[in-house]
């Protein structure tokens, strides 16, 4: 007769086994084997040879990488705080016990539970150059002719007019190609957002604004010394969530990009898109398991920065 | 009441601005999905079709597989988030009431296992699926993904949460672990297990990547994949590739519409949970 606790410890080791053996065979397996790949040239046919760090060497030394990185940049850079900014504004808009509070809600929240696919797809068609309603509307409004998903030039080039063609690439700033498919993704991530900011806010106690409006703080005061610090916790979850989000782009540069994705000239070509099309469809796969662990290092350690930056801000309160 | 909407005009005011854009994409696909392949690129757009098209959504049925592509997304849908409750129920009553040598190893191994992201394990999970045979069929698609590692964390604090008399008592009843499961865990943690089911298809139901690399033969793709490629082959014909994005997300909107509340509020709990 065996103990109890080791009656228990069996018990509980059967429980796991289905969870484990496919997260052995799926996940731990392959994140083992990928240290290995990403160390030999690797094609269809399995290892053609060891080649140690010359992966990562090429990986570093390709300039379409350090460009997938940019472009990945950018994107962040300009589409996470746009987001933030616009869902907090939204949400305190709707935190002053409005009417039709739900019904604004669901709307806001639908591009969120659409797919990606569907989104792009119907996107691509809003932002024809000669037909696409968005470019009607600007019409209107006399403005006229923008490429939303042709045009190379970057923002920061377009301000400085014929002094910006000389700039690198790094200065340029995100194509207007790129800004479309930034454009598109705040319109898709407002809702969820919004939703994690409302919580946020319902979760601030009700007494502090109380003692706000008996000390006759103004509006404004009141928002930056209750609000946004007792929300910091939250605005942190968006911002992490919002990062590693924007990293995984890919199904817009696929959908809506090109022909071939990744441009017009390459500026939409993003570090996700880089890797699949080095995975496969050059079918290089060594090089493509190296691109991943760059990639992934580099995210943890941009994960790792804001928390280091930001982690004495949040006031968990 | 009226006074406070009243004086909550301006702001009324700047939501519905802002939902009208929301909903504008969705207005304009559906608008496009019903006109006629000339009207559809008249320039200025008309705002509402001259000739309702319905005839463009039987056409897109006869362009491509639609209905079999539906029927496989469903099926992988259906098998994948039954496959996530068979092995996520269990194990997560494991961590949250048992004691057993490595439960934290093993717990902060699946916690590292969630920051790890797809394209880290995505190219040698190919060589396996292509070792197995089983590129470019169904098993490919639904197996690697029946483990959700979020649910079971969801799941194991809602059991940790339950009196613990409730466990004494089944062991006094000499319950097995299975009828502890059938009949405490699972009656027990509905709202979780909606949860988890709620969430598990959006996701499934929409993912992409995966799906793209892991097929090559039409008649297996889920829907995502095939209104992908139709989009690439179709791409001046925006009627029907705007019908064929309708039919493709009316089945999650309903869900949404059903379970709206449920989403919206475990989307908000997870948030603050941090």
């Amino acid at each position: 007769m065996p103990s109890r606790s080791a009656r228990e410890a069996v018990n509980a080791l059967l429980l796991l086994l289905p969870a484990f053996l496919i997260l052995i065979a799926f996940r731990i397996i392959p994140i083992l084997l990928s240290v290995r790949m990403s160390l030999y040239d690797w094609g269809m046919a399995g290892p053609r040879a060891f080649v140690g760090l010359g992966n990562y060497l090429e990986v570093i030394k390709d300039p379409m990488f350090y460009r997938s990185l940019i472009n990945t940049g950018w994107y962040i850079v300009f589409e996470v705080p746009a987001t933030i900014f616009l869902s907090l504004f939204i949400a305190l808009l709707l935190n002053q016990r409005i009417r039709g509070l739900s019904i604004y809600r669901t709307i806001y929240y639908l591009p969120v539970v659409t797919s990606i696919v569907a989104v792009s797809v119907v996107w691509k068609w809003l932002l024809h150059p000669e037909r696409g309603v968005f470019n009607y509307l600007l019409s209107l409004a006399g403005i006229t002719g923008i490429r939303w998903l042709q045009d190379p030039r970057g923002i920061f080039q377009l301000i400085l007019g014929s002094h910006g063609d000389n700039l690198p690439y790094a200065l340029r700033g995100p194509s207007v190609a790129l800004i479309s498919l930034v454009l598109m993704g705040i319109w898709k991530a407002l809702g969820y957002n919004i939703v994690l900011f409302l919580a946020g806010l319902q979760n601030i106690p009700q007494t502090y604004y109380e003692a706000a409006r008996i000390d006759g703080a103004s509006r404004f005061r009141t928002f930056w010394r209750i609000t946004w610090p007792l929300l910091s916790p939250t605005t942190y979850y968006v911002l992490i969530m919002s990062s590693i989000a924007a990293f995984e782009t890919f199904a817009q540069v696929w959908i809506m990009t090109g022909p071939p994705p990744g441009g017009p000239l390459g500026t939409t070509k993003v570090v996700m898109y880089y890797f699949y099309e080095n995975a496969f469809e050059l079918w290089r796969l060594g090089y493509g398991a190296a691109i991943a662990f760059i990639a992934f290092i580099i995210i943890l350690c941009l994960t790792l920065l804001q928390r280091v930056v930001l982690e004495k801000k949040v006031h968990y309160g | 009441m009226a006074k406070r909407t009243i004086r909550n005009l301006p702001v009324h005011l700047l939501l519905i601005l802002g939902s009208v854009s929301m909903l504008l994409p969705f207005y304009w696909m559906v608008v496009t999905s019903l006109k006629t392949p000339l009207e559809a690129l008249l320039f200025p757009p008309t705002w509402i079709p001259g000739k309702w098209q319905f005839g463009n959504y039987l056409e897109v049925f006869r362009q491509i597989p639609l209905w079999r592509y539906l029927g496989n997304t469903v099926f992988i849908t259906l098998l994948s988030v039954a496959g996530i409750l068979f092995t996520g129920i269990p194990a997560a009553y494991a961590f949250a009431r048992l004691r057993f040598p490595g439960r934290e190893v093993l717990f902060m191994l699946l916690l590292a296992l969630m920051m790890i992201p797809l394209p880290v394990y995505l190219v040698p999970s190919y060589m396996i699926l292509y070792r197995l045979g089983w590129i470019d069929t169904y098993a490919a698609m639904i197996v690697p993904w029946i483990v959700n590692i979020f649910s079971i964390f969801l799941l194991r604090q809602h059991i940790r949460q339950l009196p613990q008399d409730l466990f004494d008592a089944a062991r006094i009843d000499g319950l097995s672990t299975l009828q502890i499961l059938l009949r405490i865990i699972i009656p027990l943690c509905r709202a979780p297990i909606a949860t988890i089911i709620v969430f598990n298809v959006i996701s499934s139901w929409n993912s992409f990547f995966w799906p793209l690399i892991v097929t090559n033969s039409d008649h297996i793709r889920p829907l995502q994949v095939g209104l992908a490629y139709f989009s690439r082959e179709q791409s001046t014909n925006y009627t029907l590739l705007m019908a064929a994005t309708t039919l493709s997300i009316i089945p999650l909107v309903i869900l949404f519409f059903i379970a709206q509340k449920q989403i919206i509020q475990s989307q908000a709990r997870a948030g603050l949970k941090e």
